[in-house]
């Protein structure tokens, strides 16, 4: 056992030691500190907002409305009499849904209109500037001096980016959005309407995806830089391999076997999302929901929100400065979409390493 | 080009509730936070206040149940000092990093004024270490090993009266920046009914003088009765021992008396099972909550207001952090020119003087020097003219010598016969010759000397 003394008077704090752990007699009852943190997390919700990106058509709503199952858009099916929209927007849409006493706030923002344009060059800009406000809104609540006690969290924890089913390769289209979203963002991509190839097809498309994403330095969710120790190394090298996922979505039921599951129904058959042989929904789902919705939350808030932190702090210093007072301009989307080779990217939790892509 | 428009969002809603059809699986949410906590770790830090020698180590080993290997501290420290150790503890998965403070000589001195001021100052400093580091630009939260103070348990000496002035002092300027929690230490020492008096007269003191100790939350249904009955409880009276003594059949923590045995962890004897019961396993996560959610923001707060910064602008128009410390900046700056401005100014005027004082002392010394060349002069004009004056004299005086003596040869000459008769006479009477040549120059001299007086 070590004890360090601090050297004066009312001097700085302990020295963050690495102190070899004390034996103790007896129960002390430290363990009852999780129970108090799992009340508090009961007590206080949870929030979680995810954006979904695709081509229209391409299932998105019907896959948010699946893995939430419910009714998270009013309708699935885009109303063919209002002509496309010609640019791109952003709906949001917040819900509150409990299970088992324990309330989780969704918050879900769609991406109407993009790809759809003859001419997408810079299609990603209103997204990225969308992801971005969302972090200036908690940076300013966080700058504030009487700060609330609880600062409310719009930021994107996770977008879904879907890839349609050519069956050949990522598109220019995909690789450049996801170029820039996973510096900014976690990115999960997945392979929409994974219904049209079959299984070989699907394997072959999905190696090719991957080694797309390697040649274009993509690092998407769960990124290799931030696994903590081996288990976590195991548990997400297993699904990098995976990734993305081929999912099909679906919100009606039909009865199979006499059972009754969510499924697409055709001439051919009934394709059952939650079945494992068919497509890969389970697993999108788990990984979104069960297991690393925490981790999700957790490399937004440590990573990515504090990586533009740095970027939109140090910038107030290149401002020009007049002779009067200094005004800080807004910062402009231009600046901030586009980050330069020099980013550096900072370990989660223990072992702080730097990272250039 | 794609001419993008404005981003637009539907107006967002207020949330309203939507009920699944299935089974999503998200309660195990509070599974994936506890875990990630169990990965980190969990930090603790106790500050224990109280004179030397009440048992705050004795009490912290029983709390903790180990041995921390305190030595014991002197009676003879000239000032508080705080000494702050840092443990790892681990119970079955969970590794907590308890830091323990110690205040050494509260109480010792003779003048008791400054016994507080170290202890609010350490405080102080842990917070506005945390502040720094939130300051940041590239900063490490995740990673910062917390040093804030969570909770201060402040120890009673069990008096049986009431609090003493230097207690109240203390309380009163940690109650805004710490959780404090009262004890009565050494409970040994009082009986039953006593106990029952002081407790009620320390917590009226300490309502009286709006002293806000820690209450025990009691807004959540699982705790808020176990909570409420031990506020009533408040202080505690604690006893602290490692020794085990075997009662009935069974080893126990107690002290031995010759009298009976007081056991630690009867509730009949003492409070110290309701202590640890609050202290770890019911409030522990509540206690850091409050002192991160209210205690440091009010820290934040007053600092960044004392420091310039607001919310809201001369105009009711919200400021942001960034552009009032740009405003702080350049007046700064703007500031520091100027001073340095003055600094020259005032540093060419003090030259100019100085090179003034100097010419004016030169110009003294040169007149100086004249003037003693010239006294220098007079005196060696004097000096000439009195060699030359005695040269004249000792001139004088040797033709006169040299008169004398043609006078005296001529006269010898002249007694010379005499002086042939006399030969006999000589030998007896030579000093008689002698007196008459000597009466001879006596009268040359004597003859000489007038001439003398008349050259005077």
């Amino acid at each position: 056992m070590e004890e360090r003394q601090s050297p004066s008077p009312c001097s700085s704090r302990p020295s963050s030691p690495r102190t070899p752990p004390c034996e103790m007699f007896g129960s002390v009852g430290i363990e009852a500190v999780l129970d108090q943190l799992r009340i508090k997390a009961m007590k206080t919700g949870f929030e979680f907002n995810i954006m979904v990106v695709g081509q229209s058509g391409l299932g998105k709503s019907t896959m948010v409305n699946t893995l939430f199952k419910s009714k998270v858009w009013q309708s699935s099916v885009p109303n063919l009499e209002l002509p496309m929209p010609q640019t791109l927007e952003l709906h949001s849409v917040t819900h509150v849904i409990e299970e088992k006493g324990l309330k989780l706030k969704l918050t879900v923002t769609d991406t109407p209109g993009f790809g759809d344009q003859i001419n997408n060059d810079k299609c990603w800009d209103p997204i990225l500037s969308y992801i971005n406000q969302q972090y200036e809104k908690y940076l300013q609540e966080e700058l504030l001096i009487t700060r609330q006690r609880h600062i409310p969290d719009t930021r994107v924890h996770c977008c879904v980016y879907f890839v349609p089913p050519t069956g050949h390769c990522l598109r220019p289209l995909d690789i450049e959005f996801l170029r820039r979203l996973c510096r900014t963002v976690n990115v999960v991509p997945v392979i929409a309407r994974a219904d049209s190839l079959t299984i070989e097809e699907r394997e072959a498309f999905r190696s090719r995806i991957q080694q797309n994403l390697k040649t274009h330095c993509i690092d998407v969710y769960p990124q290799k830089c931030f696994d903590e120790d081996i288990n976590d190394r195991l548990l997400n090298s297993k699904i990098r391999e995976q990734i993305p996922f081929a999912v099909v979505g679906a919100d009606r039921e039909h009865l199979v076997n006499g059972r009754c599951v969510l499924g697409r129904k055709t001439k051919w058959g009934i394709i059952e999302v939650e079945n494992m042989a068919h497509c890969e929904f389970l697993l999108l789902r788990d990984l979104l929901i069960r297991s690393h919705l925490q981790d999700l939350k957790d490399i937004t808030h440590n990573v990515h929100y504090e990586n533009y932190r740095v970027l939109r702090l140090n910038e107030s210093h290149m401002l020009p400065r007049g002779p009067g007072w200094v005004n800080l301009a807004p910062a402009s989307p231009g600046q901030l979409m586009s980050p330069g080779p020099g980013k550096v990217r900072k370990r989660a939790n223990k072992d702080s390493r730097e990272d250039e892509c | 080009m794609a001419a993008f428009d404005e981003v637009r969002q539907l107006k967002k809603e207020h949330p309203r509730s939507l009920t699944m059809c299935g089974h999503v699986g998200f309660e195990s949410l509070p599974d994936q936070l506890v875990d990630r906590s169990i990965q980190q770790g969990f930090c603790f830090n106790i500050l224990c206040v109280g004179e030397t020698g009440i048992g705050k180590s004795t009490l912290i080993n029983t709390l903790f149940n180990t041995n921390f290997e305190e030595l014991e501290s002197s009676h003879f420290c000239p000032c508080v000092r705080l000494r702050a150790q840092t443990y790892e503890l681990q119970e079955s998965n969970v590794r907590l990093k308890l830091t323990v403070v110690n205040t050494v000589g509260f109480g010792d001195q003779i003048n008791k004024e400054e016994s507080y001021q170290p202890i609010v100052d350490y405080i102080d400093d842990q917070f506005e270490a945390y502040l720094q580091e939130e300051l940041k630009i590239k900063r490490a939260l995740f990673n910062y090993h917390d040093s804030r103070i969570h909770v201060c348990l402040y120890f009673i000496a069990p008096t049986g009266h009431s609090l003493r002035t230097l207690d109240l002092l203390t309380m009163k300027s940690l109650d805004s920046k710490v959780n404090i929690i009262p004890l009565i230490a050494k409970a040994d020492t009082i009986s039953k009914s006593e106990l029952q008096k002081f407790k009620m007269k320390l917590m009226s003191e300490l309502v009286i003088n709006g002293v806000q100790i820690y209450q025990f939350p009691t807004d959540d249904d699982t705790t808020a009765k176990i909570n409420g009955a031990m506020n009533g409880h408040l202080p505690f009276a604690v006893v602290g021992s490692m020794d085990e003594i075997q009662v009935g059949n069974k080893m126990v923590k107690a002290r031995q008396y010759p009298w009976g045995i007081v056991q630690v962890e009867n509730e009949n004897h003492c409070d110290f099972v309701k202590l640890r019961e609050m202290l770890i396993c019911t409030n522990m996560e509540d206690l850091r909550e409050q002192t991160h959610a209210r205690h440091y923001e009010l820290y934040r707060r007053c600092k960044l207001e004392e420091m310039g910064f607001a919310d809201v602008g001369p105009e009711n128009k919200p400021l942001s952090l960034q552009e009032t410390y740009e405003a702080k900046r350049h007046e700064f700056y703007g500031e520091r020119q100027r001073k340095e401005e003055e600094m020259k100014q005032m540093f060419v005027q003090r030259v100019k003087e100085k090179e003034a004082i100097l010419k004016e002392a030169e110009r003294e010394l040169q007149a100086k020097f004249e003037h003693l060349k010239r006294i220098h002069q007079e005196e060696r004009m004097k000096l000439e003219e009195k060699r030359r004056m005695l040269e004249e004299e000792s001139i004088a005086f040797s033709k006169k010598k040299a008169t004398c003596d043609l006078f005296q040869s001529q006269t010898f000459m002249a007694a010379g016969s005499s002086i042939k008769k006399d030969k006999d006479r000589k030998k007896v009477d030579g000093t008689t010759v002698f007196c008459d040549c000597l009466s001879a120059k006596e009268r040359v001299r004597l003859c000489v000397s007038p001439s003398r007086k008349d050259l005077d």
